[in-house]
């Protein structure tokens, strides 16, 4: 039989990705979304926006960082020349990264403090490869087309617990003690506009624009700080972790921004991941 | 050297569902940094795909394109196991070919 191979390109497949991506007749996962919309925020924007990042999820460049994640996890680096698979224990023993980022933050002996994932993996980074904490600090959030390593490590670290539940243990004293300074820390008010993260993010049904803002003290609502995360952000094309969010939610309240990877977004983080226990985490994924 | 594609190639029906995610900032030579200096142009400005060893496109592609974008195509007449194999060349030269096979 003679081999019949034909091209169906539509034009618009050539000129814009998204625009392509958004016109495909994807009909389950629109379908999907709309349901979840209707259940949830039944607001017009939230819906068209759940459906986009729907049929964006299929292809999402997320998979592009967690791939130069892996690359670098495995490689032996920095001035010990060590890799971070023969070094790093995330929690779930050295080298083992399945489940682990479901579970963080945590207490770890070997520093007797809880931290969180990318803190974790800065911490490798110093101790067993011998990166100078400084340097890790200079640039750690993505712009244009600079992506810090820190990211693209979070993320694969991140992809390792795909459609797994979300459990962050709560057995550890100080694992107890994180979670409770977090839960101060979100309602703490100050600054010059008296705000706290709990004006913003404390009440079902507030939005910024078109910004839905989340109720992160519900379970409903603590999940967006764990979903999506790390996240391809549309606005600029860049990825981005949960410490790039608290940085940029403290500017927002014009508090002082947090050092790199400080204890105070470990707490943060605790205090709302522990809010989303039992919730399926489906992996890097598609922000705004 | 520029990053791996991401190729995914199914057998839906009787064609093949091809589509890729590529590495590239596709700067369209109209933004400028923090310092005011204009960001050169640069982006893919061909691709091609290549199923079975037969060529099933070619196409020209511009700066009007997202970063990292992702094309989809729909190829008849493919089968399983047929080998996908994709390319793309950019303004400066740069290019990158990966493969995979459909299932
Ligand atoms: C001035 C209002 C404001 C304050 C105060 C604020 N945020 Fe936010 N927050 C936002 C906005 C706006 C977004 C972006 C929502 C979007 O893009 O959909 C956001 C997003 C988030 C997200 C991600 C939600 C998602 O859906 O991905 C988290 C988590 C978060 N904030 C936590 C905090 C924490 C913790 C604090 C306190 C340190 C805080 N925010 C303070 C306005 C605020």
């Amino acid at each position: 039989m003679k081999k019949r191979i034909g091209a169906l390109v539509a034009a618009a497949a050539m000129s814009a990705s998204f625009a392509v991506l958004a016109q495909q007749p994807a009909k389950k996962p629109a379908a999907k979304a709309q349901a979840k919309a209707a259940q949830k925020a039944p607001d017009a924007t939230t819906a068209d926006f759940e459906k986009f990042r729907d049929v964006l999820e299929e292809d999402n460049p997320a998979e592009l960082f967690e791939a130069k994640g892996e690359e670098l996890w495995k490689a032996k680096r920095g001035p010990n020349n060590v890799s971070l698979a023969e070094s790093c224990d995330m929690g779930r023993g050295v080298g083992v990264l399945k489940g682990a980022y479901v579970q963080l933050p945590r207490y770890f002996a070997d520093v007797d403090a809880v931290m969180d994932a990318e803190r974790r993996i800065a911490h490798c980074m110093v101790k067993y490869q011998g990166f100078k904490a400084e340097d890790l600090a200079k640039k750690p959030f993505s712009s244009g087309n600079y992506t810090p390593e820190l990211v693209s490590l979070t993320t694969y670290v991140a992809g390792h617990s795909r459609k797994m539940k979300i459990a962050i243990p709560q057995k550890h004293p100080k694992e107890k003690e994180t979670y409770q300074i977090g839960k101060e820390i979100f309602a703490y008010r100050a600054g010059p506009w008296d705000f706290s993260c709990s004006t913003c993010h404390g009440e079902d049904g507030k939005r910024i624009r078109t910004q839905n803002l989340p109720n992160l003290s519900t379970p409903e609502g603590a999940i967006r700080a764990f979903q999506g995360w790390p996240g391809y952000r549309m606005t600029g094309g860049v990825m981005h972790t949960l410490q790039w969010r608290m940085n940029d939610c403290f500017r927002q309240q014009r508090f002082p921004e947090p050092n790199y990877v400080s204890p105070s977004i470990t707490a943060l983080l605790s205090y709302m991941g522990v809010n989303a226990n039992g919730q399926v985490y489906k992996g890097p994924g598609i922000k705004r | 050297m520029a990053d791996p594609m991401k190729i995914r190639a199914q057998m839906k029906g009787d064609s093949a569902e091809i589509r890729v995610l590529m590495s590239h900032p596709m700067e369209t030579g109209q933004r400028k940094d923090n310092a005011g200096n204009v960001v050169p142009a640069h982006f893919i400005q061909s691709i091609t795909v290549d199923v079975g060893g037969k060529r099933v496109i070619q196409g020209q592609t511009g700066p009007a394109i997202s970063r990292n974008p992702v094309f989809g195509f729909k190829v008849k007449g493919a089968k399983a196991g047929d080998k996908v194999v994709i390319n793309w060349v950019d303004n400066k030269g740069d290019k990158r070919t990966d493969e995979a096979t459909i299932s």
